[in-house]
């Protein structure tokens, strides 16, 4: 492919934008929603790309990916380099380009956004990875010389990944223990397939066997072996916690035990990972909901609406108490959503769910709420209008009002530190806890944060890790008060 | 992948595996379940962990044949492999010397309550084991029962073995004559355990129930399998499945069971359909 001639004076103030299946259609399939750039719009997008001296976009990106360099490759028409340039800083770029916040990030910096759409670099660090992916061309690297060291990694989600990849290219023996019989996190049980295929996932893990981790599924840690037996019984020399944040919240309201309703987790992991929306393909069941309620407005509850949707719901509600302003989902996952149907009910708040006398949800009673004076997090806090109860009749009710920490693991610790809310208390740069030789990062340090964020902890934990089996040199009193 | 070392059919529609599982052996202890995914398009399933032998590295589960998963599981033998198994979960029995308590076991629940009953012998108690099924043909177990047991009753509903009569009428006889019995551990359909804890509520007896609550992880992640135990919400899978009987909200389990009743049968058909039978 030839390099597109430079029209420098003719940008355009909006970014090339990606093709997507039309909302009425999609909202009834698990396809994924944006088909992806061809290469003629990658490259037209690329070209909007000012090439800046000083990037401010790169500082965006928690993981420095060299974004204007990339980008230049794709304007090139140099599609596999440009992958590889990603690569060297960011493992999993089909997964990020598809799933990172880049309006808060990257593209929130970038210079041609002052004046019109911001470059778009998520979609272009999606092309380039879906490039790589189907030409089949993926670099796997020499091995390096073996250490001699084993690390354990508990938990493979975005954060165990980044680590374990990291570690492996530093030549050492690498164990990867995951719960479920899938690895891949959030990004297999949480993610739905249309907004992540699961092919995705399993060609990035696939790619970390290759570089020679083993990867060891159904290992509950804490259960089938303890943090200290790894360490102290089976030979590993560092052990990292990358468990993520786990644990299902309920509303806290009578009624929530009726059958139909889900937590999140539960509606997604059946949808996702045991792959439901096939039954009976395959044997795990899932209400086919009739009207369903989701309640919250972050990233979980967009999933878990347009998951209902898709399995045949004539109605989806989005209660929350706060007005959309508020939200704290992605702008385009709440434009998604909306466009797909889901009606939003907002300034509104359950308060207990009614059945139909045999324990099954019949309705859910709300009450309407208005903003008052602003609370700790600067928002307004919402109260409640006295009187205002109303009943909504729903067969499906999904509270999605994010996760806590996982207790399993973490009471067969007891000298670990964890922190009011029961993350683990571990050094931001170096991802050390209170106990020598045990890693923390990720969402089980910071509570329910982004893919991108627990990447970049795996990759500082892998630098930590590489110093202190070089060093043994551990010293955590400067952030744990003895 | 989990190899099957052994099949054996206990009864008419209940099968013993043992399941070669190193690892889960070593840690396993009574009161623990499994979870397992026969293959990809499976679902997930709990089974107690009836026996364990950490030498040679082996779990046995006994299964009664109730729906598709477990007819599938079924149709396995000696050689084959299970795609998952997942383990121990759930907590541990609470073993010590009460002194005197009683195992009751109705149907496929006398497997799960085999490994409790000879660690509360080991323990030193003087066991009463009570063991229930509706037909002569549906017992199983009455030989490693009874080395386990000080003394042993066999129940079946129409007399075809042992006593003519629920599980409910010789506890209750029991509880009159030992006033000192100090546990009760109960084991079997929700609607069993329900009547024993209705039976030893009256004498005051501490009784312990384990639930089998519709679940899919069995790590807490998913919070399907709740109960409601003294008015709070639980996960059975990591706070349970053993629980005190006398606070569980039993019609609540019951009516939790039933939540994929249509899709359950939908699945069992087609499955037969798919058999040709
Ligand atoms: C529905 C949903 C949608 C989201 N959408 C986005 C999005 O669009 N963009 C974005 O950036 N972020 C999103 N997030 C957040 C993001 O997915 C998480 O922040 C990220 O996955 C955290 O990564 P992690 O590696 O810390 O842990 P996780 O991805 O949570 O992985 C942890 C893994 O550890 C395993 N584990 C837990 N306990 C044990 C144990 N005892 N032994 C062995 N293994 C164990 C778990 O099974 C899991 O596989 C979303 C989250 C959810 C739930
Ligand atoms: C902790 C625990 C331990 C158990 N131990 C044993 C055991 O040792 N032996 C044994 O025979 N059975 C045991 N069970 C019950 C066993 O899991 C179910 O019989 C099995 O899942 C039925 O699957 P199926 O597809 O054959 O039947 P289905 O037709 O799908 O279901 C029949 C009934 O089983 C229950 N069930 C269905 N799916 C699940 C699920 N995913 N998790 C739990 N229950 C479900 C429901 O109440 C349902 O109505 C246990 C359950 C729990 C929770
Ligand atoms: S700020 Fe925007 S235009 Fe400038 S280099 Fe970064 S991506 Fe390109
Ligand atoms: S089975 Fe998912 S939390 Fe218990």
């Amino acid at each position: 492919m030839g390099t597109e001639p430079e029209k420098q004076d003719k940008k355009t103030k909006t970014r090339v934008r990606m093709k997507e299946q039309e909302p009425a259609e999609r909202a009834r399939n698990f396809r994924e929603v944006p088909f992806g750039y061809t290469p003629e719009e990658a490259v037209e997008e690329a070209s909007r790309c000012l090439s800046c001296k000083n990037p401010p976009c790169r500082e965006g990106c928690p993981v420095e990916v060299e974004i204007p360099q990339f980008i230049r490759l794709i304007k090139e028409g140099n599609f596999l380099e440009a992958c590889y340039t990603i690569k060297q800083k960011n493992a999993l770029p089909a997964v990020c380009g598809r799933v990172c916040p880049q309006e808060n990030q990257c593209e929130a910096r970038c210079i041609v956004g002052k004046k019109g759409d911001p470059v778009a670099i998520g979609n272009l660090e999606r092309f380039a990875a879906d490039y790589e992916a189907e030409k089949g061309e993926v670099r796997i690297p020499e091995k390096p010389r073996a250490t001699g060291r084993k690390v354990a990694i508990i938990g493979s989600g975005p954060g165990g990944l980044t680590c374990a990849s990291d570690l492996i290219m530093s030549g050492h023996e690498v164990t990867m223990f995951e719960a479920l019989h899938k690895p891949g996190g959030v990004l297999v049980y949480g993610i739905p397939e249309f907004r992540l295929p699961k092919v995705i996932v399993e060609r990035e893990v696939g790619y970390i066997r290759k570089l020679g981790v083993e990867v060891v599924t159904n290992a509950v840690i804490g259960r089938l072996f303890t943090v200290d037996e790894l360490l102290n019984e089976k030979g590993y020399d560092a052990c990292f916690i990358a468990t993520g944040a786990g644990l299902p919240m309920f509303l806290g309201i009578p009624g929530e035990n009726f059958n139909g309703v889900y937590s999140a987790n539960e509606f997604l992991t059946r949808a996702n990972l045991m792959k439901a929306y096939l039954f009976p393909e395959y044997d795990t069941p899932i209400k086919r909901p009739g009207r369903v309620a989701v309640f919250g407005a972050g990233n979980v509850a967009m999933d878990s609406a347009r998951v209902a949707l898709r399995l045949g719901a004539e109605k989806v509600y989005l209660v929350y108490r706060r007005s959309e302003a508020e939200m704290p989902a992605r702008k385009a996952e709440i434009h998604h959503a909306k466009e797909e149907g889901v009606e939003f009910v907002l300034l509104t708040n359950p308060v207990r769910f009614l059945d139909d006398g045999n324990g099954n949800l019949r309705a859910v009673e709300c009450i309407r709420m208005e903003l008052g004076e602003p609370d700790e997090s600067g928002r307004r806090r919402p109260v409640p209008v006295e009187g205002s109860e109303f009943e909504m009749e729903i067969d499906v009710a999904i509270p999605a009002l994010g996760a806590k920490a996982n207790p399993l693991l973490l009471k067969t610790l007891p000298d670990l530190r964890l922190n009011r809310r029961g993350y683990i208390i571990a050094e931001e740069e170096t991802g050390m806890t209170s106990k020598r030789g045990v890693f923390a990062g990720g969402d089980i340090v910071t509570g329910a944060a982004t893919v991108i964020l627990a990447m970049g902890a795996g990759k500082k934990v892998a630098r930590a890790i590489n110093g202190y089996l070089k060093w043994k040199y551990w010293d955590v009193s400067g952030f744990i008060e003895q | 992948m989990f190899e099957i070392l052994k099949k054996q059919e206990l009864s008419e529609n209940i099968t013993l595996f043992e399941i070669d599982a190193k690892d889960i052996a070593k840690k396993a202890e009574p009161g623990n379940f499994i979870v397992l995914r026969i293959h990809e398009e499976g679902e997930r399933i709990p089974l107690t962990i009836a026996d364990f032998d950490r030498e040679r590295g082996t779990l046995t589960t006994v299964f009664q044949k109730v729906g598709k998963t477990t007819h599938h599981l079924g149709t396995l033998n000696e050689g084959d492999f299970i795609s998952d198994v997942i383990g121990p979960l759930g907590i541990n029995s609470h073993i010590e010397n009460f002194g005197k308590v009683v195992c009751v076991g109705g149907g496929v629940g006398i497997a799960p309550v085999y490994p409790i009953a000879r660690a509360l012998k080991h323990a030193g108690n003087h066991v009463f084991s009570i063991i229930g099924a509706r037909t002569k043909s549906l017992l199983f177990w009455e030989d490693r029962m009874r080395q386990v047991s000080d003394e042993l009753i066999v129940t079946t509903d129409d007399g075809s073995c042992g006593r003519k009569a629920v599980v409910t009428i010789p506890l209750e006889e029991l509880l009159k004559e030992h006033t000192d019995i100090k546990l009760v551990i109960a084991i079997g359909p929700a609607i069993m355990m329900k009547f024993v804890c209705k039976t030893t509520e009256k004498y005051n007896v501490k009784t312990v129930v384990s639930l089998n609550s519709i679940m899919i992880d069995g790590t807490g992640m998913c919070g399907g399998c709740r109960v409601e135990v003294g008015g709070e919400t639980k996960f059975c899978c990591v706070d349970g499945p053993d629980f005190d009987g006398h606070k569980v909200d039993f019609d609540l389990l019951m009516e939790r069971q039933k939540m994929y009743l249509d899709e359950e049968r939908t699945a069992f058909e087609r499955y037969k359909a798919a058999l040709g039978g």
